[in-house]
């Protein structure tokens, strides 16, 4: 492909199909730096609400990037920046008065890697309701054991929630990681590419979940797996490059691309 | 061209391996040797004085039999409050190094000044209190020699408490901040959790490497041949005893001095055996 075809920012929204679904956030005019490398261009993007919007495109084109700005996890480092709107529920979270703690407590994230806390599997889960929440005893047990269900792990760990959550399987692990996440009650969920450590079965389980949470949740998830991709969500947004190349209904993009980019993409032909 | 490689190719690096590992075995039982050697006098020379009246008397005037009881707790004591003194100034220090400082310029220069004093030779250590504590209060006392001890904990615990949180990978930080967690307890709950085995042996380093310091406590705590638990007045402790009883022309003390350095010797290995344990330990968890 030529270099010049990329130099045009065509974003092709199929407006037919969204209306009636509202935008639980809406990304407009957004660039993001790290130090003096714009790795985001003027990405314009909606997250509907209770859909999964599913991030594809080949490594560095800024998804993961896209991603860690809408619970401004990249505010962890120096030299990042975001400009540009980002509107949560028509709240500004780039607004530097935005509290970080209140806004990841809504918006929570699963990681590519699993990552549980050292401690016990109940604790994983509990930790993070007593942040917001002062609970009776048995109030909490219901609440880590609802959380476990959501994410199809109670049936594994009913016997041995004093366990160390260190000591699960790699796709236990990342299911607990999805438990401790929904257990804070977020609105958002994000997926940062959460099965590319997993083997096959444990990913169709992840999958089946997201598919399942989407009905409380508003979902994004960052994939290399263009299968996956089209199996888990209902909107896709292909980027390239720190751009946002095309987005639309999943259908649509991997059957009917607008754009040459995401044909040769979607195809194999490159990333 | 043949996809092998070439026989005399081969045949020179077979040799370079030869000569490279053969000279990394020398260099290694070159090393150890010594070390086994002071062991082995160590134990020739002080096991046969090990008795409970070691740990149960006093140190004798010259001629008489005795113990090392006073020096051992002088030791114990002094080691105690360094400790105390020591550890939490050192792990808040290597804990703003490694999380809330650790991309700011003061964090090099603290880390480069930690460096060098984690290097500065003892006895400089020792003179510098004696300026500061000893010549203001008028006389040697326990509080200066813990003092003294307190300077060489701090730099090994910074150092240890950055390095064990900079091994904490960002993937937890950032998976403690997902949900909302102030930095505070993203520190205090999760980092110190995972970097738990390595920061407590740091500690237990820096205690081995106080219970053998003697310079420093030559100019702070001396001596004391009697029973004292004193610490506004000079304090005894294995080092010193040692030292001076190495020194002496009396045959019973010389014979004490051996098995003090071998109850210190083995204090210090037991302490190095638990810190090994305890980082074999982070290793699997």
């Amino acid at each position: 492909m030529s270099v010049a075809a990329i130099t045009v920012p065509t974003v092709s929204h199929s407006v037919a199909s969204t209306e009636g679904l509202e935008e639980k956030i809406s990304i407009r005019n957004l660039d993001f730096y790290y130090g003096d490398h714009r790795a985001l261009k003027n990405i314009n993007v909606p997250l509907y609400r209770g859909k999964v919007t599913a991030f594809i495109g080949p490594s560095g084109c800024g998804k993961s990037t896209l991603l860690r700005i809408l619970n401004r996890m990249y505010d962890l480092y120096p030299n990042q920046r975001a400009t540009g709107h980002v509107r949560l529920d028509n709240e500004d979270i780039l607004s530097p008065s935005q509290d970080l703690n209140m806004l990841r407590a809504r918006v929570g994230m699963v990681f590519q890697k699993p990552t549980p806390f050292p401690m016990t599997i109940f604790e994983n889960i509990a930790f993070g309701i007593r942040l917001y929440e002062r609970l009776a005893k048995s109030e909490l047990d219901d609440r880590v054991r609802h959380a476990l269900e959501r994410a199809a792990l109670w049936d594994e760990v009913k016997d041995k929630l004093n366990a160390n959550g260190l000591s699960l399987s790699g796709g236990q692990q990342q299911r607990l990681c999805i438990a401790r996440t929904v257990a804070v009650r977020p609105e958002v969920i994000l997926f940062d590419e959460p099965c590319s450590a997993l083997d096959p079965i444990s990913t169709a389980k992840i999958e089946e979940l997201i598919d399942e949470l989407k009905d409380d949740y508003t979902i994004a998830i960052v994939t290399h797996n263009m299968q996956q991709a089209a199996r888990v969500s209902d909107f896709t947004a292909f980027m390239y490059l720190g751009e946002l190349v095309e987005f639309g209904e999943t259908t649509r993009i991997f059957t009917n691309p607008n754009d040459s980019r995401t044909q040769d993409y979607i195809t194999g032909r490159f990333g | 061209m043949s996809p092998r490689p070439q026989a005399s190719l081969y045949g020179v690096r077979r040799r370079r391996n030869a000569i490279s590992m053969g000279l990394a075995f020398a260099a290694t039982a070159f090393g150890l040797s010594w070390l086994v050697l002071i062991l082995a006098v160590l134990l020739w020379e002080g096991f046969g004085g090990l008795s409970l009246a070691v740990f149960t008397e006093m140190t004798p005037p010259p001629g008489s039999s005795g113990g090392l009881l006073n020096p051992i707790v002088g030791s114990l004591m002094m080691t105690f409050i360094a400790v105390l003194i020591g550890t939490p100034l050192g792990i808040l220090a290597g804990t703003y190094m490694a999380e809330y400082g650790r991309y700011d310029r003061l964090t090099t220069v603290v880390r480069f000044i930690n460096d060098i004093l984690l290097s500065a030779p003892s006895i400089v250590i020792g003179l510098f209190v004696y300026e500061v504590m000893v010549a203001q209060m008028g006389h040697f006392s326990g509080w200066a020699g813990a003092v003294s001890l307190a300077v060489i904990v701090v730099p090994v615990v910074v150092r240890t408490t950055e390095d064990m949180l900079i091994l904490v990978p960002d993937t937890l930080r950032e998976a403690a901040a997902s949900i909302g967690l102030p930095r505070s307890l993203m520190i205090t709950r999760v980092a110190y959790r995972a970097a738990r085995a390595g920061m407590v042996t740091g500690v237990l380093l820096a205690i081995a490497r106080i219970s053998g310091e003697t310079a420093p406590l030559l100019f702070t705590a001396l001596n004391n041949q009697f029973w004292s638990l004193n610490l506004n007045a000079p304090l005894a402790s294995l080092p010193v005893v040692i030292f001076q009883f190495a020194l002496s022309p009396y045959h019973d003390w010389q014979k004490l001095a051996w098995t003090g350095a071998l109850v210190t010797t083995l204090a210090v290995l037991a302490l190095s055996i638990i810190a090994r344990i305890l980082a074999a330990q982070r290793k699997t968890s």
